[in-house]
């Protein structure tokens, strides 16, 4: 286990961790300030990657793909909250769930009447194919790099977005006290639309930076989804700075778990079993730690003030 | 007059469900009996279920993880090398009723939204727990050589399994209009309406959530053994999240808090997919939507739109439904 494969499983990690962020970021505003569980986050995500897939071979340029994702995801999410989402917000977590999950079939059946069920390849950017040297010995592939640096500068975007704009202090005081913004003269439903059409363009870009990296199949929101509860779990449900720990924390643990820990098993414990065993502990790692924090702090780590 | 149109309902398919065996021998078709032996599994286990959730409001996202126990129990010991019945019966409910235990300790400390994610998150790892037993199958999972045998009871003959899962699937739902109409089921529903009051009258609400959250475990896992009896299979993706969810869905679909509500949950549902499936190779285009329709406009779930109007609110008294 050398240090050079331990740096490069931590830029792993952490681009993994940049684009839990991005879906996280959104999950949780939306959480916070609306009270919704949206389970068809997931699907934002995977209409982004093919968005972005069909507007590169549509444009035959990737980069172009994926800038036109941005806007079409962000559509489809206001689209999506006019016509169902709007009707819930007075509703229990359990209808809220179970509407969603509908959702979730549509569109993963969708995905399939509209582009099959193979998963469909993208390239990726020109400009960005290839590796970067990083430190001498330690290469690392350009479009990863990108992609930790993208999801960097939106978390610095919405920081100044949360913290320095009135925007910003609508949301941070809608999450609080949402009837107290309302009763103030506050177009709360306008907020709530601008905050899902935020959440769903941030889901549409992870989902498209990712697409040249995963395959763009129907499905693929539904495991990157889950980690995602777990990470606004874990930071504590409409907390932006709780999710960002939260996603850096899951990405890493997760990704460097899952590369070491059977490794690490095998030579502790010298049998053939240790390496299965590992892996299993490895793909159950952040579940592990999700439910340790909720034992401790049942309402995450960074749980906002003043509800 | 006023006729009772859920009690009639119930009466019909308890009736249909009795006799279906019989309108199957005839026609020859042994498949009705599979399948509908199948809806009865699973109307079962969201009976189970529907115990925390509609009873209690406990919404528990992880249900499937308990089926999926049930079904394994019957795999492993037949790879094992156990033959005979009553070990997978017992270690089963021993099995479910452990883990519920320990599980729902950890879970009944958080409420909410965060309740929903922490059974949630058990449940994923069960599935990456029997998908990393590589001696049971693994991902791919693994055939069962034989069925459960109770005495001359062979549970994997198709007419056995039948009036096996229809006999207990009468027995839940009797022991759940038993336990919810005790004072065991006072407590449980009052802590739905107000969690403080009940602890304000010095009752210890987490005992009778976690007594609740084990019983519907081990139904659940009951379930599984007739599940895994019906497959002859056992994989892991018995305890993947879209299974929860269909339990879910079952119980909200049927009515929340009734006692009939999960088994015409699953007849509809599991109906509903079929139904599409003949019509559509992509049904799920229009079960997704026919989902959020019924959320949106059926509240109270289907046994909820036949309901006599003044019926529908009233918390504390008899459950009859």
């Amino acid at each position: 286990m050398s240090t050079t494969l331990l740096l490069i499983q931590t830029l792993n990690g952490l681009q993994f961790g940049v684009m839990l962020f991005l879906m996280a970021a959104g999950l949780t505003l939306v959480f916070g300030i609306m009270n919704l569980v949206n389970l068809a986050h997931g699907s934002l995500y995977m209409m982004g990657a093919y968005f972005a897939a069909a507007a590169t071979s549509w444009t035959g340029n990737p980069l172009l793909g994926i800038a036109l994702a941005i806007p079409a995801a962000l559509i489809l999410g206001l689209l999506v909250e006019l016509i169902t989402l709007r009707t819930l917000y007075q509703r229990d977590h359990l209808d809220q769930v179970l509407c969603t999950f509908g959702l979730i079939l549509f569109f993963n059946e969708l995905a399939r009447v509209l582009w099959g069920s193979a998963a469909i390849p993208m390239a990726i950017p020109e400009s960005f194919t290839g590796f970067v040297t990083i430190i001498p010995g330690l290469i690392y592939p350009k479009w990863r790099l990108a992609i930790i640096v993208v999801g960097l500068l939106v978390a610095l975007l919405l920081y100044v977005l949360i913290t320095h704009t009135r925007l910003g202090m609508l949301i941070r005081a809608g999450a609080s006290n949402r009837a107290m913004v309302g009763a103030l003269g506050v177009n709360i439903s306008l907020l709530f639309t601008l905050v899902f059409g935020l959440g769903a363009a941030l889901a549409g870009l992870a989902g498209a930076m990712v697409a040249p990296l995963l395959s763009v199949e129907p499905g693929m929101g539904d495991p990157i989804l889950i980690l995602t509860f777990v990470v606004i779990v874990i930071g504590g449900i409409g907390s932006i700075r709780g999710a960002f720990i939260a996603s850096l924390l899951v990405g890493l643990i997760d990704t460097v778990g899952r590369a070491f820990l059977p490794a690490l098993l095998r030579e502790a414990f010298q049998t053939q079993s240790a390496n299965t065993v590992g892996a299993a502990l490895a793909s159950m790692l952040i579940y592990i730690l999700m439910a340790a924090v909720l034992f401790f702090r049942p309402r995450g780590l960074f749980p906002p003030k003043g509800r | 007059m006023r006729v009772d149109l859920r009690l009639l309902l119930i009466l019909l398919v308890v009736a249909c469900l009795a006799l279906l065996p019989v309108a199957a021998l005839l026609a020859e078709e042994p498949y009705w009996m599979r399948f509908w032996s199948r809806i009865m599994i699973l109307g079962l286990a969201a009976a189970g279920l529907n115990l925390i959730l509609g009873f209690g409001g406990l919404v528990s996202f992880g249900h499937a993880m308990y089926v999926a126990i049930g079904a394994y129990t019957v795999g492993a010991l037949r790879h094992h090398g156990v033959e005979g019945g009553l070990p997978d019966i017992l270690v089963a409910l021993g099995a479910s009723a452990g883990v519920g235990l320990l599980i729902g300790a950890i879970c009944l400390r958080t409420s909410g939204i965060f309740f929903i994610m922490i059974t949630l998150a058990f449940a994923q790892m069960t599935y990456f727990f029997f998908v990393s037993l590589e001696q049971y199958g693994g991902d791919d999972g693994m055939r069962i050589a034989s069925g459960t045998q109770l005495g001359p009871l062979h549970l994997d003959d198709t007419l056995t399994l039948y009036y096996s899962a229809f006999l207990l699937l009468c027995g839940v739902i009797f022991l759940t209009w038993r336990l919810v109409n005790a004072r065991f089921g006072m407590v449980i529903r009052g802590a739905r309406s107000n969690e403080q009051r009940m602890a304000a009258l010095g009752i210890p609400v987490f005992r009778y959530r976690l007594t609740a959250y084990v019983i519907s475990a081990m139904i659940c896992a009951l379930a599984g053994v007739l599940l895994a009896n019906l497959t002859l299979y056992i994989s892991p993706a018995y305890t993947h999240w879209t299974r929860s969810g269909e339990l879910l869905i079952m119980v909200i679909l049927g009515g929340l808090g009734t006692l009939f509500g999960p088994v015409i949950g699953a007849i509809v549902l599991l109906q509903l997919e079929d139904l599409l499936a003949h019509i559509t190779q992509h049904w799920q285009l229009f079960l997704g939507p026919i989902l959020i329709l019924v959320v949106l406009f059926a509240r109270g779930g289907l046994l909820g739109l036949l309901a006599p109007r003044q019926v529908s609110q009233r918390p504390a008294e008899e459950i009859d439904g």
